[in-house]
């Protein structure tokens, strides 16, 4: 076999590898999240089932696939089975460009097979990394109106009809936040954002920099995720589920799996945009003093720092969900396009503006 | 436009306001009673199934009235009396209860039938574990009533909040 062939299989293998291990996070993650509303609301959240209520995900689970898989006479049957999927598909995709580490790791299999295998600590390093992350991240939105307006169902098609709305106009703050940050770093490379942040022993972390683009991302990515307080497609009191009330049992469970791996996302892109990613302050710096067999578990270091920082930054969603209540749908809106949009323009201004006089000032023009 | 700019400044502080609270309450812990691991906690006055008294030489209190049975609203009472002898003494009085039945599923645990009694030997305790998985074992006898037939699973609160309570209806 030739080497591109090879590398090929070792991607792929790869890829299915990171897909599974974030659906094993999620039911990890879904856990996490009872458990804390719990505590925020002075409970103790599900602990019956195995130590701590460790498999209660799994039993869920469980209960999901087991349960009968119908899908009712009145709705559009391709769309309907398709939806749920192309939510989950459209989130888990994004993965693709987070970069988990620094370093690619070497197999050398030259005695064996002729040539080394290159194991890179991301699927794929695209020169559009981050117009790729908000393009796909955006699509999640599509699986929810589609299912929504397949479901042939008044609550259903509300709820997708909002959800659109929200999408569409939350979008344009979170770009434009973004857009502040590549102005700033000069690369759409997701790589390049997170090795510019490594600057300054690490300690140019853009949030930073650029709080204000952090707060606007930030508030963007709760409303792009549907997560409280803008949860208005679902809004289980008053639309009973929204784009959810017609399915049941694993379509069901895989809408809810697209929604918590949606948020993870915008978690994990929140920390690789802006916090740093697999980066903390000197710790390269620490890392070049250390001798060679603890420098070669950097990338092990670095996952385990990426990983703690996007379950601190959820954790962050999690308290945020238990405190905020529900907005009205005007007041989503009017907070969209009267505060955030303008905001974010004007800082995406004032980043211009702050490189260029500091680009004529030091004689860089 | 002013108001909308004074809601822009406080809205932040509001929503922080928000997550001190939660975080407040995060740090308290559960109050969550562990009920199977952990006995329950009920109120003194916390009225669950009845209890059929004893004196404190072990006869029975009940003497076979039926003055409870008379007193029930839902009639979910049934008392059949049978005369003491000096052989055969259950009750200090002339006669006792043979016969003692509360079907459960009736009982709307009002307290009328303790009101009623003379020798105060029906009482409504706190065991609250009730179900059953036959309808006609929700027909408590004599024998399930009386005591002493205390659950282990109950601990009886003293606290604040009862006290409190009580100086209320006492008004």
């Amino acid at each position: 076999m030739s080497q591109e062939i090879v590398q090929l299989l070792v991607d792929i293998v790869k890829l299915i590898i990171i897909a599974s291990v974030i659906m094993g996070i999620f039911t990890f993650i879904l856990l996490v999240e009872r458990k804390l509303i719990g505590r925020f609301t002075r409970r103790y959240g599900p602990n019956r089932v195995g130590p701590f209520g460790l498999l209660q995900s799994i039993a869920d689970a469980v209960k999901m696939m087991l349960k009968e898989e119908m899908v009712p006479g009145h709705v559009d049957k391709v769309i309907y089975v398709m939806a749920p999927g192309m939510a989950l598909m459209t989130a888990l995709s994004v993965f693709a460009v987070i970069p988990f580490a620094r370093d690619t790791v070497v197999l050398p299999l030259e005695s064996l097979i002729g040539f080394s295998v290159y194991l890179t600590p991301w699927v794929a390093d695209i020169n559009v990394g981050v117009l790729y992350l908000l393009a796909v991240g955006s699509l999640g939105s599509y699986g929810i109106i589609l299912g929504g307006w397949s479901s042939n169902n008044k609550y259903s098609l509300l709820g997708a009809l909002r959800t659109s709305a929200q999408m569409l106009s939350y979008e344009l703050p979170l770009g434009v936040a973004v857009l502040s940050v590549v102005v700033m770093t000069g690369t759409l490379r997701v790589t390049e954002i997170v090795e510019w942040q490594t600057q300054f022993a690490g300690l140019a972390w853009i949030v930073f920099l650029q709080p204000v683009a952090f707060l606007i991302f930030f508030i963007s990515a709760l409303a792009e995720a549907g997560r409280a307080p803008f949860d208005l497609p679902e809004t289980e009191n008053e639309l009973i589920g929204g784009f959810m009330t017609e399915y049941g049992a694993l379509k069901f469970g895989l809408f809810q799996a697209a929604e918590f791996v949606h948020a993870m996302m915008f978690c994990t892109i929140t920390v690789t945009v802006f916090l740093g990613g697999w980066n903390m302050p000197f710790l390269n710096e620490i890392l070049n003093i250390m001798p060679t067999p603890i420098q070669a578990l950097a990338p092990v270091l670095h996952l385990g720092i990426f990983i703690g920082k996007s379950l601190a930054v959820y954790c962050s969603l999690i308290w945020i969900r238990a405190s905020v209540p529900r907005m009205r749908f005007d007041q989503l809106m009017a907070f969209c396009w009267k505060w955030l949009l303008p905001i974010a323009l004007l800082n995406l201004f004032a980043t211009v503006m702050g490189l260029a006089i500091t680009a004529e000032l030091l004689g860089l023009w | 436009m002013l108001n909308e700019v004074k809601e822009a400044i406080t809205a932040p502080l509001e929503v922080a306001k928000a997550m001190g609270i939660t975080l407040k309450q995060f740090l308290r812990g559960p109050v969550t009673n562990q009920f199977p691991d952990e006995p329950a906690q009920v109120y003194p006055r916390f009225r669950g199934r009845h209890a059929l008294k004893r004196y404190e030489n072990g006869l029975e209190r009940c003497i076979g009235c039926a003055l409870c049975a008379a007193a029930c609203p839902t009639e979910c009472i049934y008392v059949e009396a049978a005369e003491n002898t000096d052989e055969d003494r259950r009750s200090p009085g002339e006669r006792y209860a043979k016969i003692y039945d509360i079907n459960m599923l009736r009982c709307i645990f009002c307290g009328y039938c303790a009101e009623a009694c003379p020798t105060e030997a029906v009482v409504l305790e706190h065991d609250f574990t009730l179900a059953e998985y036959d309808r006609w074992d929700a027909v408590y006898s004599k024998e399930q009533l009386l005591e002493p037939n205390n659950p282990e699973y109950l601990v009886v609160r003293d606290d604040e909040v009862f006290v409190k309570a009580d100086t209320w209806s006492s008004k």
